[in-house]
């Protein structure tokens, strides 16, 4: 089984690199994107036997930051 | 509106303040001015515990160009030029979330400063922890380091010194106090006042989100449809967009092109545009509408409480608003005009076309409460065990080993014991934490962390600025006003040590919670020791902040007030290290007639410093280093040390005998300093002319450290061993 977590910051919390990027997509020119935020992804390769519990949480205590950052879990079997 | 006890509780109001209110606006408030007033009114804003006291510090000089009540204290360092500085605490975001609540502490002092027209030149922090075993501590410690370094570092500006200290009281509470300091010439100054009526109020810099709105008033059900979106949010920092900030705004204040600016820091609009006005005596009105926002369907409510960073608030001629925005949109940054200055004295805020706030800004600004909260002296103090050792709080591991040599000083191991003190937390080189802070750029340090001192030289003069941080919170703890003299009394020794003057203070004044008796005792008594030692030593006090409430599980920290010293070093010539230079130079030992523990005789404190200034201004010193925590064992080790300028050097030195061997080694007595001469008899005559005993230790030189005691090397140890314990101590434990 495979999972990717992704993580980004939470919708409120500032992102001064997702800015930049939009920033920089404005400058060539592409007025019809109107937000980026950006993130990180992680794949993740399991063990047979693995639950999802331990995925979860994988992702709440070790790679997300719950103060500023969130994350949703794509399962792949 | 109806406004429900548990509304008001939830803002913090009590039942009088909100009496008040009414009887200000002769109306009940709508939601956006409860908001305001809850923001204005709060301690953190209004000062409305410490106010009665701060009145008592001194805060005029011969030197002082703006005292407390403006963003930043302005002394007159000479030559045309000026030096703006403070320190402020973001303490409580730094345990919620240690890297960006660090980041954004250093974002907030820096703009302090460049809102008063000065470049920012140098910062320094004051950081003090739990003890480094605990496994929160050190994600704290790696925040809060990661994110002073993560913002000094983009921004540019040298993180030059400050301390490092661990004690069992901050370990839920850490404390995290930025300074920074900010050179201009002295007819460039620029204040945050909103003067002539009609000129357009101009928001400069980052768009508003829904960044750090007070927490409590967020939790309120029925406000608002998204409840999970309006959780108090942790305001993240942007260190490149404050940089061009910095140079959009410095290039706007040249060109002539402002009038007033403020910062939008805590209670940010609301804070800028009431303030501005108040000092002004005018009104400001403000039409939201115009507000930059990074985020949908905000509501008055969150744009005038946002705490968003890298943004002001500026207030242009009219004639030359344009003018503002083309500088601002050069450097790539909104500028847009969301109001004007009025002749009513009121913050007229209106939404969507409706007026949603209208109060008089000196209401907001200056007629908030003031308490004169009871004082009472605690039952007890912390317990004495560690007076002679201080550096031992917060080491309970290392406590044992050095009260057993304190109670049987013959028969230790005191190789070991220097070997055990010097890697201690408390005094092992902090080398880890400042090697992540860029504390070269700009190309002015002299003297970067680690020495007394740090030491900037000011380009295009023959001068340089000295500045250090000192907050000795057990001391404080153990006698507030006796610890609050020490405070300053170090602070300015550390500066006459590095050749300089001290000119100025600014003050970080960490407490508990104001509603304690205990606490407002404690700060009271801090106060007044303050006072009476900045009066001694002519550094008035320019302003700072004060952060109370600061509680670990419902325990109050030890009163922790940081003093942030200024000094100015006439000419670069005097600039002296703490570290040995040349072997054989003689070491001498200047102390005052009292040997102290725990207090400070201001008057002998003074004569001491006296006389250390004017040695080295007859340059008859090579380096001075201050005893502080450690003793005089401790303190001859630093200057052993290796540094950028040459290889660890040895000593040979004799203790003097006094009061048993550990004590004597590392016991820690006020008022002394180490000096390193190459004129030892003139020295010591000149001393004790000045009523100051001046002892001859030993010299510098060799491999050795050797510490003789009543004819008995104590200590023999490999300066190079000894040092790698000192360099090891905080990697190690982290």
């Amino acid at each position: 089984m495979k999972a990717t977590v992704i993580v980004t910051l939470k919708p409120t919390v500032l992102d001064p690199q997702g800015m930049t990027i939009q920033r920089s997509v404005q400058q060539l020119g592409m007025a019809n994107v109107a937000d980026i935020r950006q993130g990180k992804y992680f794949d993740i390769d399991l063990k047979d036997g693995a639950s999802k519990d331990e995925v979860e949480r994988l992702a709440k205590e070790v790679l997300t930051n719950p103060v500023i950052e969130q994350y949703r879990i794509v399962w792949e079997s | 509106m109806k406004v429900s006890d548990e509304l008001l509780s939830q803002h913090g109001i009590t039942e009088s303040e909100y009496r008040k209110i009414v009887g200000i606006l002769k109306r009940e408030p709508t939601l956006t001015e409860l908001g305001i007033f809850s923001v204005m009114w709060s301690e953190h804003c209004s000062y409305k515990s410490s106010r009665v006291h701060l009145r008592r510090l001194p805060t005029r000089g011969p030197a002082v160009l703006q005292g407390p009540g403006e963003n930043a204290g302005i002394i007159d360092i000479g030559d045309g030029l000026a030096v703006a500085f403070k320190i402020e605490s973001h303490n409580h975001p730094s345990y919620i979330e240690p890297f960006q609540g660090a980041a954004t502490g250093v974002g907030g002092i820096l703009r302090d400063i460049f809102t008063m027209g000065a470049r920012p030149i140098a910062a320094m922090n004051s950081l003090r922890f739990g003890p480094p075993k605990d496994v929160k501590t050190k994600h704290i410690v790696e925040g809060v380091v990661g994110g002073i370094a993560f913002y000094g570092n983009c921004f540019g500006v040298p993180t030059v010194g400050g301390e490092v200290v661990f004690s069992n009281c901050y370990t839920q509470n850490p404390l995290v106090n930025a300074f920074a300091l900010g050179i201009f010439r002295k007819d460039q100054i620029f204040y945050g006042r909103a003067t002539g009526v009609g000129n357009p109020v101009i928001y400069v810099g980052a768009k508003t989100g829904r960044d750090g709105i007070h927490g409590a008033t967020m939790a309120s059900a029925g406000f608002g449809e998204d409840a999970g979106a309006k959780r108090p949010n942790v305001q993240i920092g942007d260190p490149f967009m404050e940089k061009l900030l910095l140079e959009a705004c410095l290039e706007a204040m040249h060109k002539g092109l402002i009038l007033g600016i403020q910062d939008m820091g805590a209670a940010g609009l609301t804070c800028s545009g009431c303030e501005m006005g108040a000092r002004a005596g005018t009104g400001v009105e403000m039409e939201l509408d115009h507000v930059p926002q990074r985020e949908q369907n905000m509501t008055a409510y969150e744009i005038m409480l946002s705490e968003s960073q890298e943004r002001m608030l500026l207030v242009a001629d009219k004639s030359r608003e344009k003018e503002v925005f083309e500088v601002f949109h050069k450097w790539g940054l909104d500028a847009v005009t969301v109001g004007r200055v009025t002749a009513d004295g009121l913050l007229r805020v209106r939404h969507h076309g409706e007026i949603v706030a209208e109060i008089p800004n000196k209401a907001l600004a200056d007629e908030g409460p003031v308490y004169q909260r009871p004082l009472m002296p605690p039952a007890s103090a912390p317990g004495g065990k560690f007076d002679l050792y201080p550096f031992l709080d917060g080491c309970s591991s290392l406590a044992g080993v050095f009260l057993e040599a304190d109670a049987n000083p013959g028969n230790q191991d005191y190789n070991r014991l220097l070997k055990l003190a010097a890697g201690s937390p408390n005094l092992a080189c902090k080398q880890w934490v400042w090697e992540q802070y860029d504390h070269m750029v700009q190309s002015n340090t002299m003297m970067g962390p680690g020495s007394d001192a740090a030491v900037i030289r000011v380009k295009g003069t023959k001068k340089a600025l000295a500045m250090t941080l000192d907050g000795p919170g057990y001391r404080i703890a153990r006698h507030p006003r006796e610890g609050a003299k020490l405070a300053v009394a170090e602070a300015c020794r550390n500066i006459v040590c590095s050749g300089g003057r001290p000119l100025a203070a600014t003050n970080c004044l960490n407490f508990g919670n104001p509603e304690h008796p205990e606490v407002m005792w404690q700060f009271s008594e801090v106060v007044d020791g303050m006072s009476e030692a900045c009066n001694t030593f002519d550094t008035p006090v320019t302003g700072g902040n004060v952060s109370f409430y600061n509680e670990t599980l419902g325990e109050d920290i030890y009163p922790t007030p940081v003093i942030g010293m200024v000094g100015v070093i006439e000419d670069l010539s005097l600039v002296t290290p703490s570290s040995f230079v040349d072997a054989g130079d003689a070491i001498l030992l200047v102390e005052t007639a009292q040997l102290l523990n725990g207090r400070v005789d201001l008057e002998e404190e003074k004569a001491l410093q006296n006389f250390v200034a004017d040695a080295i201004r007859r340059r008859l010193v090579k380096s001075a280093h201050d005893l502080s925590e450690g003793g005089l064992a401790v303190a001859i080790a630093e200057s052993c040390f290796s540094n950028f300028h040459r290889k660890a050097e040895g000593a040979e030195v004799e203790i003097p005998s006094r009061n048993g061997v550990c004590r004597d080694l590392f016991g820690d007595y006020t008022s002394r300093i180490i000096l390193t001469t190459t004129e030892p008899r003139e020295l010591r005559r000149s001393a004790e002319n000045a009523g100051l005993a001046c002892l001859d230790l030993g010299k510098v030189g060799g491999r050795l450290l050797i510490l003789k005691y009543e004819g008995h090397r104590a200590v023999d140890i490999a300066i190079n061993e000894l040092e790698t314990a000192w360099r090891q101590g905080l990697p190690q434990l982290l």
